[in-house]
């Protein structure tokens, strides 16, 4: 098809919207709004994340919508900047969506009062502070996953199982990278090296993390650690599995919070063969072998469309998306029951979002439960392991140190 | 406004030293005053919100327009600054409940305090050695606000600070905030107006012009330099401040270098060395983003496919707007001030054209 007929198509649809407009409007949506990077510094999260969460309210909508109610997701791009995300809240607001889906954590950081004056509920799953998962403190913002202190605690857990069952005189390196997301798990750790007993070392890594070779050295020759937990972004991850490699040290004794753990980053280190062995922290289940997953690939097949897109070949990213898109029809689909018709206002998708329970979609979610006083809903986590050319579920969902955490929740931060 | 003097009617130092000489100038002022005080009660929210932060922005930009666009040196460590001004008011406000009315001059004057140790270098070094310097001290002072609990409120480098009260009254709307911040930039306006044309502004603008020249008829380069700097920085740190109070929470990672960049490119595609040029860039800037937006979003969906719609908004968002800033820079080199300058001369006689 040549363009101008492409051009001349646009331009009949448009009257033909038009001529129909009045009578669609009579069919009310919910709107929610998504913020998105697909042009800043973490598009390659964003590129996607965000197509999930699309194909996800696809899906609902094409079997009739949230009890009998269409979705309409508008996605604004913020390009990790914060003006632009103050001006897409606002613009969201405008629309009138009932939910927020936040992305980056400055901009969590600076919507998040605004959020609690609009009484507007806000989503940040992996962005945002740890201490938002109290409810109570933070009544409007949401993390819905594992933030960086239960990814921590897990990581923790993860090494005392694959070291025997006890951390007692064992070393744990911690590699971070030096911002305030890579710093946010210290406290905890520090907490549990005295709980458990085991000696930590921390070696920050200086944005944008793409030289590690004096830290691996450190690590590996000076340190000489049982277990490393490293905490990188972007480019990161993947230098750190390769030096790592380089220097000899097992991968299989190295575990990786949520933002290290894509496919991206095995393909950057060098391929699977390359990081075989790597174990990394999850929020979402990983891999296509999931229901929900199916139908959307059979939806995207009965639209005509040869191949599945792109996107979902990112499996960590893609379901990462379809998790957030999950949940907030959950929340919703919670308010529309409790309410009893589908004018929900803001304030009803919050207490529907704090009803939800027992909603894992196939295992793609974790057992969440989600709280008037945790908006974490537990902490879950899920290991995966870095083998034969795919990611492989090492561990069954698990929440570690539940206590440890919660003391801290209480002191604030 | 397409206005001048016949001929040159002023009897009284008062009538020369005035900023708007001419009636039709302070007329036009006025007018635009009043709109800018009561059209934004008739807007939605959604408006007030862009125009709220157009007002930062110009704050901003103001600032570093004094010292490139009048002083000559480059700043690309503009945004440190203002995350000086954000902590600095942060702790201010929440350890000892300060006002903003003292923490606001208090974050831009330790802007200024450390905008000042920042200009040192340029003493010694001009243009993109300059660049480099300021460069080092954006990262020293990221580093820092980073590193130092005491300063950062803690591991997540944040504090959260309760909104600017007046007479009691806690001032949390987008139309209460935008009274809030249109007073402080047009205090900023003000005072870069009257700033630039006194003894001092001229003094930039000898050194920015030749130096040596400048010290040849009397010019103290080591000052006027480094007030260039703290001034400069005084204005980047009331931005920062006005951002922490607009938002209610100071954070670092909003102040980066990127953010640094994106200042520059509003003083230079607005006009350096120029008041107007400072604004219009704010807006062009802040705004051409959005519009391009809208109207992806509105004609967009008829050229492309379904889903694809979500990435190439954005992308065509970004390419847009760098095209557009070249075909404007082609057109005027000297930015959007000039073009609104030359607008007004070509109107003024017109329909004649000599």
């Amino acid at each position: 098809m040549t363009g101008w007929t492409k051009v001349l198509e646009g331009v009949l649809a448009a009257v033909a919207a038009l001529a129909f407009a009045a009578p669609a409007q009579a069919q009310k949506e919910i709107v929610i709004g998504l913020q998105c990077d697909r042009t800043g510094p973490t598009q390659n999260v964003g590129l996607f994340l965000c197509p999930g969460y699309h194909d996800y309210i696809a899906l609902v909508n094409s079997k009739g919508g949230v009890e009998g109610t269409k979705i309409k997701a508008i996605e604004i791009d913020n390009e990790y900047k914060v003006p632009p995300a103050v001006e897409a809240y606002e613009r969201h607001k405008k629309e009138g969506a009932v939910l927020i889906g936040l992305y980056g954590t400055p901009q969590t950081q600076a919507l998040t009062q605004r959020l609690t004056e609009d009484k507007i509920p806000g989503t940040a799953p992996g962005f945002g502070t740890a201490a938002a998962a109290d409810g109570k403190k933070f009544p409007f913002v949401f993390p819905i996953a594992a933030t960086y202190w239960s990814q921590g605690a897990g990581a923790v857990e993860f090494a005392k199982k694959q070291l025997g069952g006890s951390l007692k005189d064992k070393k744990i390196a911690y590699v971070f990278y030096d911002n305030p997301a890579g710093k946010e798990p210290l406290p905890i750790l520090e907490d549990l090296a005295k709980l458990e007993g085991f000696e930590m070392r921390t070696f920050a890594v200086p944005p944008p993390g793409v030289e590690l070779g004096a830290q691996v050295i450190d690590i590996t020759q000076r340190f000489r650690p049982d277990f490393v937990i490293t905490h990188l972004f972007g480019r990161s991850p993947s230098v750190s599995i390769k030096e790592l490699k380089r220097a000899g040290y097992p991968l299989n004794k190295v575990v990786a919070l949520v933002w290290g753990a894509t496919e991206a980053d095995i393909e950057a280190a060098g391929g699977w063969a390359a990081a075989e062995g790597y174990y990394a922290i999850q929020f979402a289940g990983v891999g296509s072998d999931y229901p929900v997953i199916k139908e959307i690939a059979a939806m995207h097949k009965a639209q005509g469309k040869d191949a599945p897109p792109k996107e979902m070949a990112s499996t960590v990213l893609y379901n990462r998306g379809v998790l957030i898109a999950a949940i907030h029809v959950e929340g919703i689909r919670n308010a529309i029951k409790a309410k009893g018709n589908a004018n929900i206002t803001p304030e009803d998708v919050k207490r529907g979002l704090e009803s939800i329970k027992g909603f894992t979609l196939g295992g793609l979610v974790p057992p969440l439960e989600i709280t008037a006083a945790d908006h974490e809903g537990g902490g879950w986590v899920q290991i995966f392991q870095a083998k034969g050319g795919k990611w492989v579920q090492a561990t069954e969902w698990f929440r570690a140190y539940p206590e440890v955490l919660k003391k801290h929740l209480a002191s604030g931060g | 406004m397409f206005h001048r003097e016949s001929g040159y009617y002023k009897t009284t130092y008062a009538a020369d030293m005035a900023l708007f000489p001419l009636p039709i100038a302070r007329h036009a002022i006025a007018a635009i005053l009043v709109l800018l005080v009561f059209v934004p009660l008739a807007l939605h929210e959604y408006y007030v919100s862009i125009l709220n932060l157009i007002l930062v922005a110009s704050v901003g930009a103001l600032g570093l327009n004094i010292l490139v666009g009048y002083a000559g040196q480059i700043s690309i460590g503009h945004a440190a600054f203002m995350s000086v001004g954000a902590y600095t008011a942060a702790n201010l406000a929440t350890r000892l409940d300060l006002p903003f009315w003292i923490t606001l001059p208090a974050g831009g004057l330790m802007a200024a305090a450390i905008g000042a140790v920042v200009g040192i270098p340029s003493l010694r070094i001009k243009g993109l050695y300059l660049a480099i310097a300021t460069l080092a001290g954006q990262l020293i002072i990221e580093w820092t606000i980073n590193h130092v609990p005491w300063i950062s409120g803690g591991v997540q480098a944040s504090i959260q600070v309760p909104r600017p009260s007046l007479f009691g009254k806690q001032l949390n709307t987008q139309h209460e905030l935008y009274g809030f911040l249109l007073f402080f930039a047009i205090v900023a306006v003000i005072g870069t107006l009257n700033l630039v044309r006194s003894r001092i502004g001229r003094a930039f603008i000898a050194i920015r012009d030749q130096d040596i020249a400048a010290e040849i008829i009397g010019i103290n380069i080591f000052r006027y330099k480094l007030l260039a700097f703290a001034i400069s920085s005084f204005y980047a740190g009331v931005t920062g401040v006005l951002y922490t109070y607009y938002l209610g929470i100071a954070n670092y990672e909003q102040f980066t270098l990127v953010t640094s960049i994106d200042y520059l490119a509003m003083i230079i595609i607005g006009g350096l060395g120029s008041v107007l040029g400072s604004i219009l860039g704010a807006i062009f800037v802040t705004l051409l983003p959005i519009v391009i937006r809208l109207a992806m979003e509105s004609w967009g969906a008829f050229l492309f496919g379904g889903a694809d719609i979500n990435n190439l908004i954005p992308s065509m968002r970004l390419t847009l707007f760098g095209a557009l800033i070249i075909v404007f820079l082609v057109v005027e080199p000297e930015g959007l001030n000039r073009l609104w300058r030359n607008v007004r001369s070509y109107f003024r006689i017109w329909p004649f054209s000599h």
